[in-house]
């Protein structure tokens, strides 16, 4: 099972050390955690609640994590997304990527949060001291994906 | 047969519904159609109108407004995604 749409937490720990066990091939294993930040936009944040489309999104990341699959030789991929209301410090999303050298890894580690960014249908709203607000999507977050388009492939 | 709309996040607040069912209607053959169709419901809807930010899915899979919607699609309209 490499992706998971969940609201309770995960042990990012114990998901790097899944990564690697009983692949002996493998030589690398990159991850990224992303976390709630106390803060976005000038506004201090005390919570935010996480939405997205049930059925589709499962789809999107599994598809992302098959595109990375196509682009990199990888061992093994997991992809965790949370859901609901997360306050600061709490874990949102995990990838991790197992890989024979570090160059793939890293690659298709950030390859996927980039894609994550701009095609999984998750919906952020903070809740700041003037009120709930929905998020608004970054350019540069569409930028970050579009650049693998031209990207070669390193090494 | 008739299609099956879902809105979510800020759209989903605007329209004031998650989803509903609708006979398509005569003259909305794509999804960029169908759209423009709602967004002439009302003042509500205007969230909806060509140029505002919002894509859509056809079958749970990101489309362009060129893509066709036939009876039986399950079509979701939304902001530009922010997660991760």
């Amino acid at each position: 099972m490499s992706v998971s749409v969940q609201q309770a937490d995960f042990d990012v720990g114990a998901e790097i050390a899944a990564l690697s066990r009983g692949y002996p091939e493998i030589g690398a294993v990159a991850s990224f955690v992303g976390l709630v930040r106390n803060a976005n936009d000038g506004a201090g944040i005390s919570a935010m609640s996480l939405e997205h489309y049930p059925g589709m999104t499962e789809k999107a990341l599994e598809e992302i994590v098959e595109e990375a699959r196509s682009r990199w030789s990888l061992n093994t991929v997991r992809v965790i997304h949370r859901f609901g209301r997360l306050e600061p410090g709490d874990n949102i999303v995990f990838v991790g990527v197992g890989s024979a050298h570090r160059g793939e890894a890293f690659a298709a580690c950030e390859f996927i949060m980039d894609y994550l960014k701009t095609r999984a249908p998750f919906w952020k709203r903070e809740e700041t001291p003037d009120g709930a607000r929905w998020v608004d999507a970054r350019e540069c977050d569409d930028g970050a994906a579009a650049r693998w388009d031209e990207i070669e492939i390193r090494r | 047969m008739s299609v099956r709309i879902l809105y979510f996040a800020a759209l989903r607040e605007a329209v004031g519904r998650s989803e509903e069912s609708l006979s398509l209607p005569v003259g909305v053959a794509t999804v960029g159609e169908l759209q423009s169709f709602l967004a002439m419901r009302g003042e509500a809807w205007e969230a909806l109108r060509a140029g505002r930010n919002v894509r859509a899915a056809r079958n749970q899979r990101m489309v362009k407004g060129s893509e066709p919607v036939v009876s039986g699609d399950e079509i979701a309209f939304f902001p530009p995604v922010t997660g991760g």
